[in-house]
């Protein structure tokens, strides 16, 4: 049997579709049955950050009112057999799926996997309870800034009523120049507020950008950074210890100086 | 140029942005939190009430507790009309 986690983030934009896409990719690279599910209906993404925007035929919507079986809107990924994506409808009607719908549809996936992603919209309505209906555990997406924070916090808050304990927190796009100049927080800072356990941090990464114009998840880049932190993450979530990625790299001229001068350097 | 050699030569006073981030997040969330449902209030208000009542008999009707925020803090504050103390064993 395996494991649902929901990606969700209060905020829009901070990389949920990003996550789910690499860690999802990451975790079949490493041998897992992975089903990917888009719980974003209307705002269908995740096809493609994947790469798999051409071969859609059913969604969601179309299993959860047995208009097709699970097996044929099941999208088998181009590069790792074991890799699959149920696709979002793009219809606009918000209560086209309920949550004990999802909640039915998962069950039925995760007999059949290790693990199932589900990658859930941004806000906390109808969207929100439906990805999460079939959650055993859940991943919190959150990028250094107040907002972004702020919401997760919310979410955090929601989760706990949804009975969805110990939510694992994935710091994204840390720019760690600005975190060394004191002008980004740093992740102490996000963990001290938000109490939860850190499960990865992600760096900025120009290269995020360049993989999904590609439809290519950086985690099969293996010069990208923001790849390499994402497959560390994956080894955690199958219950390997990997120490947190270094983000330094050699340290900035000021910051050297800095140092030189015995100054603080955060 | 003049922030940048403020920066190296940071004195205690100098807050960086992340340093006004922080705080800022700190008040938002505490105010966030705040935001107790009507439940949870009124097992807080009950749970006073019990703790205040082995020492007085307080009117239960009128007491009224209230979390009272301003911009740079929070206070829990009640307002408890005492009918009578009781008389304990020790005084
Ligand atoms: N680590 C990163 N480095 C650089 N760019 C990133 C990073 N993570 C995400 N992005 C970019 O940020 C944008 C938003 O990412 P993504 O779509 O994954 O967010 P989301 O939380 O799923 O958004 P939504 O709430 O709309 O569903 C994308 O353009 C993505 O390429
Ligand atoms: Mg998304």
């Amino acid at each position: 049997m395996g494991e649902v986690f929901v990606i969700t983030s209060g905020k829009g934009g901070v990389g949920k579709t990003t996550t789910t896409a690499n860690i999802g990719t990451s975790l079949a690279m490493l041998g897992y049955r992975v089903v990917l599910v888009d719980a974003d209906i209307g705002l269908r993404n995740l096809d493609v950050v994947m790469g798999l925007e051409n071969r859609i035929v059913y969604d969601l919507v179309d299993v959860a009112h047995g208009r097709c079986r699970l097996r044929q809107a099941l999208i088998r990924d181009r590069r790792f057999e074991t890799l699959y994506l149920l696709p979002a409808a793009q219809t606009k009607d918000k209560n086209a799926i309920s949550p004990e719908q999802m909640k039915a549809l998962c069950e039925e996936i995760k007999k059949e996997c290790d693990y199932l992603l589900v990658d859930c919209p941004a806000g906390i309505e109808q969207g929100f309870r439906n990805a999460v209906a079939g959650a055993d555990r859940a991943i919190v997406v959150t990028t250094p800034e107040v907002a972004a924070v702020r919401d997760a916090d919310r979410i955090i808050g929601l989760l706990e009523a949804s009975e969805i304990r110990n939510p694992l927190l994935i710091l994204n796009r840390i720019r760690p120049k600005m975190v060394r100049t004191g002008d980004m927080l740093d992740v102490d800072d996000v963990i001290e507020h938000l109490a939860i356990e850190l499960l990865g941090i992600v760096p900025d990464d120009e290269s995020i950008i360049v993989s999904t114009n590609r439809g290519e998840p950086a985690v099969l880049n293996s010069h990208s950074k923001a790849g390499e932190a994402y497959r560390n993450i994956s080894r955690r979530i199958a219950g390997e210890e990997v120490p947190f990625m270094n983000l330094e790299n050699g340290g900035g001229f000021m910051d050297r100086v800095r140092r030189l001068l015995g100054l603080r350097t955060s | 140029m003049l922030e940048l050699l403020q920066r190296i030569f940071r004195r205690d006073s100098y807050k960086t942005s992340k340093d006004v981030a922080h705080e800022r997040l700190r008040l938002v969330l505490m105010h966030d939190r705040l935001d107790l449902s009507p439940k949870v209030m009124e097992e807080l208000r009950a749970d006073l009430m019990n703790v205040i009542k082995e020492y007085m008999v307080i009117d239960e009707k009128t007491m009224e507790i209230n979390l009272e925020k301003d911009q740079q803090c929070v206070a829990l504050v009640a307002n408890i009309p005492v009918i009578r103390m009781k008389r304990l064993p020790n005084s």
